[in-house]
């Protein structure tokens, strides 16, 4: 009696074990929280489950995405959690999609899914957008959590008459605001949490109990340990897609309603002209003539104390914005010495690097301002692609984290 | 003149970062002729709180979009917004949506 544990509630008994399994559940995203989604529905009898994931499993994702073991990596993330549901539940009928959700394959996916219940994880604003329409549009409800950092979310939209994402959010947030996992960071049992969170509110619908996240915002806080409800707005009756008068009728191209990218990939900046930045290679050439310059770190602390490269300064871009005296104090220090070294040149080079070559461009920004003025004159320009691009292609020893 | 407000604030979902990290704050807001609205709050914490880019936290004269405004674990949407009348020991909180996992 595979079951029986939870057959003895009265809160699922067999009518609710019944309709589980006949339930269809779409997961999009098998990731930090759709691996103990897809874990928790199959363990609990679920009938059907699709699991979609354009991704490939990479080593950093194993302290989250706990479906996936070091042997999977380099596979695709949708097979790899397909296989460990099948190991884990023979009898849930498992299906991969190794696929990027579109305007274009999105309607025709979800509906494959007729027992209504879709429940997602979604990392990118776009993303979010147009699972949000293409669940409107086949009427099902949308279970979404998010976790970043040390906090999580969760609501139950397009449920019951209760407001959809764009009732609560009709704009997208400026895409410079919206941080995701690989720049932010995320403790992996944060997304854990809220995983089986929506597994158990997947559970209540499925089976027949209803859940009560439908007009809510569940906030968890990790630091705290805190969990707080919030009563949402109703439905908006002036809502674009689940309106009275809709003028999203069909799914629009989300990329450029959201002015950012559908994937959680980071975006690349471009603030800086060409002889404002060099290559990687430029750097290692410059290391190798033992050219004398100012190699500065612009990323946080937490992430130099991962790694970095040896003599380098590290300022973090927030101290240079906020001119941070001792910090202004201990560049120029380093800047005088340089001078001292190199007789006779007034604008000694400077080379700012990051994790990826955004922040580092910003830093050249700043420090063109101070240049001549809050600090000596400098010549200063940023290593483009970052550490990261350092470690792909001069020293593959170098962490990639 | 109303009498001053004291009012709890709180950030959260990455909104505390541009108070330097602090997520909870206690904050009494000076008496005044007419009676403190969220208008008028927003454009305290500019003055007062907001430490930098503020372009990341308000536009024009309401909070950016993405970021959820709750008052007294209510969506704002429910208490009218901008217009909402602050009482004293009101809790106030911003919180900005999370887009990880």
């Amino acid at each position: 009696m595979r079951y029986s544990r939870q057959l003895l509630l009265p809160d699922l008994s067999v009518q609710g074990q019944l309709n589980l399994s006949k339930t269809s559940v779409l997961i999009i995203g098998c990731g930090g929280l759709g691996c103990p989604l897809a874990q928790y529905l199959a363990a609990a009898g679920i009938g059907r489950l699709g699991l979609l994931d354009y991704d490939e499993v990479e080593l950093s994702n194993l302290h989250r995405q706990v479906l996936h073991g070091e042997e999977n990596q380099g596979q695709a993330k949708a097979l790899s959690a397909a296989n460990a549901v099948r190991r884990l539940n023979s009898t849930v009928e498992c299906i991969p999609y190794h696929l990027q959700l579109s305007s274009e394959n999105a309607l025709q996916l979800i509906q494959q899914y007729p027992a209504a219940k879709s429940s997602t994880y979604i990392y990118n604003v776009p993303t979010r957008y147009l699972v949000n329409d293409a669940c409107v549009l086949s009427s099902k409800p949308l279970v979404s959590a998010s976790a970043l950092r040390m906090e999580g979310q969760l609501t139950v939209y397009n449920y019951r008459g209760g407001p959809c994402y764009r009732c609560l959010y009709p704009v997208p947030p400026p895409p410079e605001t919206v941080t995701n996992c690989s720049d932010g960071g995320v403790l992996g049992v944060v997304p854990g949490i809220m995983g089986c969170f929506q597994a158990l509110e997947v559970i209540k619908i499925a089976s027949g109990q209803g859940s009560s996240c439908g007009q809510q915002l569940v906030m968890f806080d990790a630091q705290d340990a805190r969990f707080r409800s919030i009563k949402l707005r109703p439905k908006q009756t002036g809502c674009a897609v689940c309106g009275e008068n809709p003028s999203v009728t069909k799914l629009v191209d989300y990329e450029s309603f959201c002015g950012s990218a559908a994937t959680d990939k980071c975006r690349k900046l471009n603030l800086l002209s060409r002889d404002q930045r060099i290559t990687v290679q430029d750097y290692q050439s410059i290391m190798d003539k033992a050219e004398p310059h100012l190699l500065l770190d612009v990323r946080p602390l937490v992430e130099v104390d991962i790694c970095h490269l040896p003599f380098s300064l590290n300022i973090p871009l927030s101290s240079l914005e906020e001119r941070k005296s001792e910090h202004i104090q201990l560049f120029q220090e380093r800047i005088s010495q340089l001078k001292q070294q190199m007789a006779g040149d007034c604008r000694p080079p400077v080379y700012v690097i990051c994790k990826l070559g955004n922040d580092s461009q910003k830093a050249v920004q700043v420090l063109e301002k101070m240049s001549g003025s809050e600090v000596d004159s400098i010549t200063v320009k940023d290593i483009c692609g970052g550490l990261m691009a350092w470690a792909k292609r001069i020293d593959p020893t170098f962490p990639q984290y | 003149m109303a009498a001053p407000v004291a009012i709890h604030l709180e950030f959260g979902g990455g909104a505390e970062l541009l108070f330097n990290g602090v997520k909870e704050h206690h904050v009494t807001l000076p008496s005044q002729s007419e009676p403190w609205d969220m208008k008028q709050l927003l454009v305290w914490i500019q003055r007062n709180l907001l430490k930098e880019r503020p372009e990341l936290f308000v536009q024009g004269d309401s909070v950016r979009p993405g970021i959820l405004v709750l008052i007294n674990d209510a969506d704002w949407e429910l208490m009218g917004e901008l217009d909402y009348q602050l009482q004293d020991q009101d809790n106030v909180v911003f919180i900005s949506t999370l887009h990880g996992g």
